[in-house]
């Protein structure tokens, strides 16, 4: 078990062969295997080998498949080998050769030593949130670096497209570095905290609540606020007299919503500011913010007007609650018909808890876009757009790290992954920079003859029959580049 | 407490799996059942220990090797030295340049003599010693670009042919090189051998001072690298053709005097998707049936 030795200066030196090498922060040594991770020494076995049931004819094994692997593994038929770590290591960029593990009709081996460096991809994140993180457009930013944007929101949700070639290689070199590690770290399912100009500061962990102002957040919204008065109508019905639901995007009112009406509720004078959309429902009752719905208001009371004095009486009650029921009040109208807050009646709690019920847990997820456009097709095949339209036709099936992709209609191969489904610590990076993920393709050899082009010089691959048998390529790639 | 290597049989269960710190090692054999355990048995027991010995004289083996004395003492080591001398008087090459071949070499050395093998092979990640009896070949793939579906060229080694080594360097390789080639592969008369040529024509393809390539010393990526405060290339952008034929020229002048010095049988140099043979006889000629060389020029060009 190899242990840290002592630290000379940044470089530690690793014990755990004979060789004995100093190790950069963030590099490996000579075996590959070990790495300086923050100083400290750890174990990056290159290989994953995932179990799944395929045939195992004309499989890639990677070459350096050692580590901890003892061999029984692989012994089993149902094996696929993924692309993680097939052609580079993390955390350096130093590609391990391949041998073919089948014998095929004579070809005993084959060496490969490259892989090309792209920089063309990146992450979009989906944060299960109302709060308001920024602008659209805004710029996102990691240690003061530009990493991304803010872009179009979702239902219940806010979106980020992070990385890009713009802001891998095309800014200064501390932008790309910046932008590579934050890429990397979020496909690896590790927290990054992202400074959204003209917004929040969030923190963002696939598969985790995101941490918005230093405050983790617990649901995303049930609908928004009209939706909400659709839903719970019947069960606010006879036990308050008007029900306001706060939202950024559109604020519910209960006594003029359609559902109200429809259940005969009363008109109750009250007056919303913002823009009447509909009968009952309002844009812009309030600026953005990370208070009640996603707006900036911390006192419900201010998106009101004063009661209408020909309709109002005092007495009237009045329930206000978020999106989410994390914010919640209930007041009764004094005399002046003014707004005063009072003890939340029992069955009024319940209906804001089952709001809160009914709010799916806020998370964070993390997509990994790239694309095998036309560096992956070029060279391929004598007619490279067969493996797209291979792909397209799904005869070619594309798998990241073993894990499920969907592919981008039209030209290419662009394809999105979620990070979670990936093993940890599948994605890698090159210093150009560039993003290191693993795509693996799988089809009938059939169907690969079809593709036409180089493997017509491949004998034995040609002697393969059956439609059973499978070919895997798994090679590890950051998709579409710049490279030829 | 002896560090004992990783010992493990592939999926297919017939080929040899060992590891021991860097080293990697992927072994055929083919004959009787008993003989190809005992020479696996054989491979197992020399390479116990093996990294040991090398790292016992590593400062040496790292240091620019003498072209006219060897000072080191085992003999994988001295096989490295004598693979690199050749070079040394021209070039800096340090003994380290040839150790994936020579560990091969040695490896295989041990399997025959324990053991009448028809053919068998020690693959140290990539670098390959071969051993053919009379009628026996092999077929060799080769692929320059792993990202990409173009899987092989095939080269056919037969027992008639001089060439016992394979080796594969390159800017994309486990280990460092000065030039900007993707993959150089060199048949060569031994394994050890072959590593050296690759590094040495590996390095000559090159453009220096051009702006899409990326270079950084050594030293920086790995402190005790043998090639120490020299560039090594990190990444090279997209080249124009014409550079590209230029690069490659350059390292197919270098294989030329190599070859012309009989230190190496045939040569492949990859450079993004162009690649360049170099081999003793026209390579026109594509018959697969005529003598060996051509035979292999002809293999790798199609």
């Amino acid at each position: 078990m190899p242990t840290d030795a002592p630290t000379a200066a940044d470089k530690i030196r690793c014990d755990a062969c004979p060789v004995m090498c100093y190790i950069k922060p963030g590099a490996a040594g000579a075996c590959d295997r070990y790495a300086n991770h923050d100083g400290r020494l750890v174990r990056v076995d290159p290989h994953i080998l995932l179990e799944k049931a395929v045939s195992h004819g004309g499989r890639l094994v990677p070459f350096q498949a050692g580590g901890d692997w003892d061999g029984t593994i692989v012994r089993e038929p149902d094996v696929v080998v993924t692309a993680i770590g097939a052609g580079t290591t993390y955390p350096d960029y130093k590609p391990a050769p391949f041998i073919v593990s089948s014998e095929i009709d004579g070809v005993d081996m084959v060496t490969v030593v490259t892989e090309g460096i792209f920089s063309y991809c990146g992450v979009k994140v989906k944060i299960d949130t109302d709060r308001f993180l920024g602008p659209e457009t805004a710029t996102v930013r990691v240690q003061g670096e530009a990493v991304g944007h803010v872009t179009t929101s979702e239902y219940g949700s806010q979106m980020l497209s992070l990385g890009g070639v713009h802001h891998l290689t095309g800014g200064s070199k501390k932008e790309g570095r910046v932008t590579c590690d934050a890429l990397m770290d979020l496909s690896n399912c590790k927290p990054v905290e992202l400074t959204i100009d003209g917004g929040a500061t969030v923190v963002v962990q696939a598969g985790c609540p995101p941490i918005v102002n230093g405050v983790a957040e617990e649901r995303m919204r049930v609908g928004c606020g009209s939706a909400t008065i659709g839903m719970f109508a019947k069960q606010w019905h006879g036990k308050v007299d008007e029900v306001v639901v706060v939202d950024d995007h559109i604020t519910g009112v209960l006594s003029e919503h359609q559902a109200g009406k429809v259940l005969e509720i009363s008109d109750t004078g009250i007056k919303m500011k913002g823009r009447r959309s509909t009968p009952g429902r309002y844009f812009q009752v309030a600026e953005p913010g990370t208070g009640w719905g996603g707006t900036m208001i911390s006192d419900p009371l201010s998106v009101l007007g004063p009661f209408d004095p020909k309709v109002a009486r005092p007495g009237m009650s009045l329930l206000m609650v978020s999106t989410t029921g994390e914010h919640a009040a209930y007041y009764e109208l004094d005399q002046a018909l003014k707004p005063v807050e009072k003890a939340m009646p029992a069955d009024l709690r319940r209906s804001v808890e089952r709001i809160q019920e009914n709010c799916e847990p806020a998370l964070c997820t993390v997509l990994f876009m790239g694309g095998a456009g036309g560096s992956l097709r070029a060279g391929v095949t004598d007619n490279p757009v067969r493996l797209t339209r291979s792909v397209k036709e799904a005869l070619t099936r594309v798998t990241s790290g073993g894990a499920p992709v969907y592919v981008w209609p039209g030209g290419g191969i662009t394809f999105m992954v979620d990070v979670t489904r990936l093993p940890a610590g599948a994605f890698g990076y090159v210093p150009t920079p560039a993003l290191v993920a693993p795509i693996e393709f799988t089809m009938r050899l059939s169907d690969y003859a079809a593709l036409g082009g180089h493997m017509d010089h491949v004998r034995p691959l040609q002697s393969l029959k059956g439609d059973a048998e499978t070919l895997h390529m798994t090679i590890s790639q950051n998709p579409p580049g710049p490279r030829p | 407490m002896r560090r004992q290597p990783q010992i493990a049989l592939l999926a297919d269960g017939k080929r040899l799996h060992l590891q021991d710190g860097p080293i990697d090692l992927i072994i055929g054999a083919h004959g009787g059942a008993a003989i190809v355990r005992s020479a696996y048995q054989a491979a197992i027991g020399r390479f116990t220990g093996l990294l040991d010995e090398l790292c016992a004289e590593l400062a040496l083996l790292r240091q620019a090797a003498d072209p006219h004395a060897c000072w080191l003492r085992g003999p994988v080591a001295r096989r490295m030295h004598a693979a690199v001398a050749p070079f040394a008087e021209e070039h800096f090459i340090t003994p380290m340049a040839a150790v994936a071949g020579s560990v091969a070499e040695e490896i295989l050395a041990a399997m025959m003599r324990e053991a009448p093998l028809d053919r068998a092979y020690v693959n140290n990640g990539g670098d390959i010693a071969l051993h053919l009896a009379e009628g026996e070949h092999f077929t060799v793939g080769m692929t320059d670009r792993p990202d990409q579906f173009g899987v092989m060229r095939t080269m056919i080694i037969r027992a008639g042919d001089p060439s016992r080594g394979v080796a594969t360097s390159g800017c994309r390789g486990r280990s460092f090189s000065l030039g900007i080639a993707d993959a150089v592969t060199v048949l060569a008369r031994t394994a050890a051998q072959a590593d050296a040529a690759a590094t040495i024509i590996s390095n000559a393809v090159d453009l220096p001072g051009h702006p899409a390539i990326v270079r950084v010393p050594a030293c920086e990526l790995q402190p005790d690298s043998d090639l120490g405060a020299r560039l090594v290339t990190r990444d090279v952008g997209p080249l124009h053709k014409r550079e590209i034929a230029t690069a490659l020229q350059a390292g197919a002048d270098k294989a030329r005097a190599l070859l012309a010095a009989d230190l190496i049988d045939a040569a492949a140099l990859n450079l993004q998707g162009e690649i360049c043979t170099v081999a003793p006889e026209s390579v026109a000629d594509r018959g697969s049936q005529v003598r060996h060389r051509q035979a292999i020029a002809g293999a790798i060009h199609a």
